[in-house]
C-alpha cells in the first residue's frame, strides 16, 4: 500500500519536474537567442551601419541599403496585403459569416498561414520574375504580401466577430446601408484587433527571408528602384552569415541584432497592448 | 408622381448600389484567399511539369542528384525533411506539453503571464536568427559536447547504433531536427495551454476529490479530454517543420547523400530550394526543384488541413463555433 502511494508521489514530482524543466529548456533558448545576437551583433552597431553599403568581402561598410529596401518592401506589402486581408475578413465576420464560401475561405486560409514561406517565394518567381525576365523589388513585396494576407483576414475575421450584435442592429435601426456600418462603425469598434493582426504581421514579414530569395533577390548596390533587385536584410544577413568573412560575419550578426530587436519589440509592445486592452 | 415619393426611391439605388459595390469587393477578396492557395498548387505543378514527365514516378523513389548529368530524384530530399520534421517532434511534443502543463496547474499565477509571454516571442523570432544561432552556437555545442557523447556510447549498440555514428561535426540532421523542435514549441505549446485551462474544472475537482495527484489529473483527464485538440496542434507543428526553411538551411549541411546516420549532413526540399534554385542553370534543374516545391506544398497541404480538422472539433466543444 505504502509503495503504491510512493510510486504514485514519484510519478508525479517526475512529471511536475520535467514540465519545469520544459520551460526552462524553453526561456533558456530565447535567452542563449538574444545573447547570442546581442554580444555578437553589438560591437558593429554604430553610425556606419546604418550610413554606409554592403561591402565586398574584406572592406569596411554597413547595411544602409539593406534596410532602406526591406522598409520599402514591407511598407509596399503593407499596403498591398492590408486592403485585401481586411476586405476577406470583411466578408468572414459580416457579409457572409454562414455561407459554405466563408467555411471554406477560413479553412483554407489557416492551411495559407502556416504553408512553407520558400513555395510563396517560388510563387512569385514563377509569377513575375520568371515572364518579366529580371528580380525586383516589386516581385519580393508581392510575396511578402501573400504571407501578410492570411494573417490580416484571420485577426480581422476574428475582431469584428467580437463586435457584440446590438451594436449592428442599433445602426442597422438607423437606417444606414451595410457598407456604412461596417466601414464607419463595426470596423471602428474592432480596430484595435485588426491593428493588433496588422502590426503583427508587419513583425513577421520583417524577417522573413525564403520568399525574398528568389524574388527581390539581392543587391550590393543603392537602389531605390522597384524594378530591379533589391537589397534587403535578411536575405544579405544569410549570404554574408554563410560567407567565409569576418567582416561579413559582424555586419550580418548586426543586422541579425536590429532585426531581432526591432521584431521582438514590436510582437511585445503589441502583445502588452493588447492584453491590457482586455483587461481594461 | 410628387417629388416627395421620388427622393427616396432615388436614394435607394444609389445606397443600393454601394452595397452591392462593397459586398462584390469583399466577396471577390475571399475569392481570393481561396483562389491564391489553388493557384499556388497549379503554379508549382506546371512549374515542375519537365521533372515530372522527364522522371515520371521514379522522381519520388530515385536518389540521384547530378546537376551535371542532368539526372535527378528527390528521395534523399524526402527523406531528410521527414527525418528532420520527425526528430522535431520527438522533442517539441513533450517539451510543449510540459510548458502548457506548467504555465496552467504549476506556476504561481504572477509569473504565468510573463513566462507565456516569452514563450510566444520564441514564435516571433525570424527563422533566419534560428538558422545563425543554430550554425553559430547550437553546431558547436552539438559537436563538442553531445554528439561525441552519442556515438561513444550509443554508436556500437545493436540496431539504433548506425543512427548515431559518425564524426561530431554539429551539424546535420539531428541539430537540424533540434533546431526545428525548437521552433515549433511556441505553436504547440500555445494550443495546448489554451485547451488545457478550457477543461471544465468539474471534471478536475472531481479528480481531486479522488486523491489524484498532478499528474494523474494529466494523463487520465485533461489529456483524455483534449486528445484530438492536441494532436492538432501537434500536426500544426509539423507543418511547420516540413516547410521551414532558414533555419535548417544553415545547419543541415546541404548534402545530397542518404545516410542512416543522424549526425551526418544531409538535405531537406526547402533546404535544397534555397541553396540552388538561384544557381539552377538549365530548365531540368530548375523544373526539378519546383517538382520539389509542389510534393512539399501538397504534403504540408494535407498534414495543416488534418490538423485544422482535429483543431475545429475543439473549437466547437469550446463554444467557437464557426
Amino acid at each position: 500500500m505504502r509503495w503504491i502511494l510512493f510510486r504514485r508521489r514519484l510519478a508525479d514530482i517526475v512529471a511536475l519536474c520535467f514540465a519545469g524543466l520544459a520551460t526552462a529548456f524553453g526561456l533558456a533558448c530565447l535567452a542563449s537567442i538574444l545573447w547570442t545576437t546581442i554580444s555578437k551583433g553589438g560591437a558593429a552597431i554604430g553610425p556606419a551601419l546604418f550610413t554606409e553599403m554592403t561591402p565586398p568581402p574584406g572592406a569596411e561598410g554597413g547595411l544602409a541599403n539593406a534596410f532602406y529596401g526591406s522598409a520599402v518592401m514591407v511598407l509596399l506589402a503593407l499596403a498591398i496585403g492590408t486592403p485585401i486581408g481586411l476586405a476577406a475578413g470583411v466578408y468572414l465576420a459580416e457579409q457572409g459569416r454562414h455561407t459554405r464560401l466563408a467555411a471554406a475561405v477560413r479553412f483554407v486560409n489557416d492551411i495559407l498561414l502556416s504553408a512553407p514561406s520558400i513555395v510563396v517565394g517560388l510563387f512569385v518567381y514563377e509569377l513575375v520574375v520568371r515572364p518579366s525576365g529580371h528580380f525586383s523589388g516589386f516581385a519580393g513585396s508581392l510575396a511578402l504580401a501573400i504571407i501578410l494576407v492570411p494573417m490580416v483576414v484571420r485577426t480581422s475575421d476574428e475582431a469584428l466577430r467580437l463586435v457584440p450584435d446590438r451594436m449592428r442592429e442599433a445602426a442597422f435601426a438607423l437606417g444606414l446601408p451595410r457598407w456604412k456600418v461596417t466601414a464607419r462603425i463595426l470596423m471602428k469598434a474592432a480596430m484595435n484587433g485588426i491593428l493588433t493582426g496588422v502590426l503583427l504581421g508587419l513583425a513577421r514579414i520583417a524577417g522573413e527571408t525564403a520568399p525574398l530569395l528568389f524574388t527581390a533577390l539581392n543587391n550590393q548596390f543603392w537602389s531605390a528602384s522597384l524594378d530591379r533587385p533589391l537589397a534587403n536584410v535578411p536575405v544579405v544577413i544569410f549570404q554574408y552569415a554563410m560567407s567565409p568573412y569576418n567582416q561579413w560575419h559582424a555586419l550580418a550578426w548586426a543586422g541579425a541584432l536590429v532585426l531581432t530587436a526591432f521584431v521582438l519589440a514590436l510582437s511585445l509592445l503589441v502583445r502588452l497592448a493588447a492584453r491590457k486592452g482586455r483587461h481594461g | 408622381m410628387t417629388a416627395a415619393v421620388l427622393s427616396p426611391a432615388r436614394a435607394r439605388p444609389a445606397g443600393f448600389s454601394r452595397d452591392a459595390l462593397f459586398g462584390l469587393v469583399t466577396w471577390g477578396a475571399a475569392w481570393l484567399v481561396l483562389l491564391l492557395l489553388l493557384a499556388i498548387a497549379v503554379a508549382m505543378a506546371w512549374g515542375g511539369r519537365l521533372a515530372f514527365a522527364t522522371f515520371g514516378p521514379g522522381f519520388l523513389t530515385s536518389m540521384a542528384w547530378d546537376p551535371a548529368s542532368g539526372r535527378f530524384g528527390a528521395l534523399v530530399a524526402i527523406y531528410g525533411t521527414l527525418a528532420s520534421s520527425a526528430i522535431a517532434l520527438l522533442i517539441a511534443a513533450p517539451v510543449s506539453l510540459g510548458i502548457a502543463l506548467f504555465l496552467t496547474d504549476i506556476a504561481p499565477p504572477r509569473v504565468r503571464g510573463p513566462i507565456g509571454i516569452a514563450i510566444e516571442l520564441l514564435a516571433a523570432v525570424p527563422s533566419i536568427i534560428y538558422g545563425m544561432w543554430g550554425l553559430f552556437v547550437l553546431a558547436p555545442f552539438m559537436a563538442t559536447h553531445v554528439e561525441p557523447w552519442l556515438s561513444d556510447h550509443l554508436g556500437l549498440a545493436p540496431l539504433i547504433g548506425p543512427i548515431f555514428s559518425g564524426p561530431p561535426i554539429g551539424i546535420g540532421m539531428l541539430t537540424a531536427g533540434l533546431v526545428l523542435g525548437i521552433m515549433i514549441v511556441p505553436f504547440i505549446a500555445a494550443v495546448a495551454r489554451d485547451v488545457f485551462a478550457a477543461v471544465p474544472a468539474p471534471l478536475k475537482e472531481a479528480a481531486v476529490a479522488l486523491g489524484a495527484t498532478r499528474w494523474e489529473i494529466l494523463r487520465r483527464v485533461t489529456l483524455p479530454h483534449t486528445r484530438s485538440a492536441i494532436v492538432g496542434a501537434i500536426f500544426l507543428g509539423l507543418g511547420r517543420a516540413l516547410g521551414e526553411t532558414m533555419a535548417v538551411t544553415f545547419v543541415l549541411g546541404n548534402a545530397h547523400d542518404l545516410s542512416a546516420s543522424l549526425l551526418m549532413p544531409g538535405n531537406s526540399i526547402a533546404a535544397a530550394i534555397a541553396n540552388e534554385f538561384t544557381e539552377a542553370d538549365t530548365a531540368l534543374y530548375r523544373s526539378a526543384l519546383i517538382a520539389l516545391a509542389f510534393l512539399l506544398f501538397v504534403v504540408t497541404f494535407l498534414v495543416l488541413a488534418a490538423a485544422k480538422l482535429m483543431l475545429r472539433r475543439i473549437d466547437r466543444t469550446l463554444g467557437k463555433a464557426h
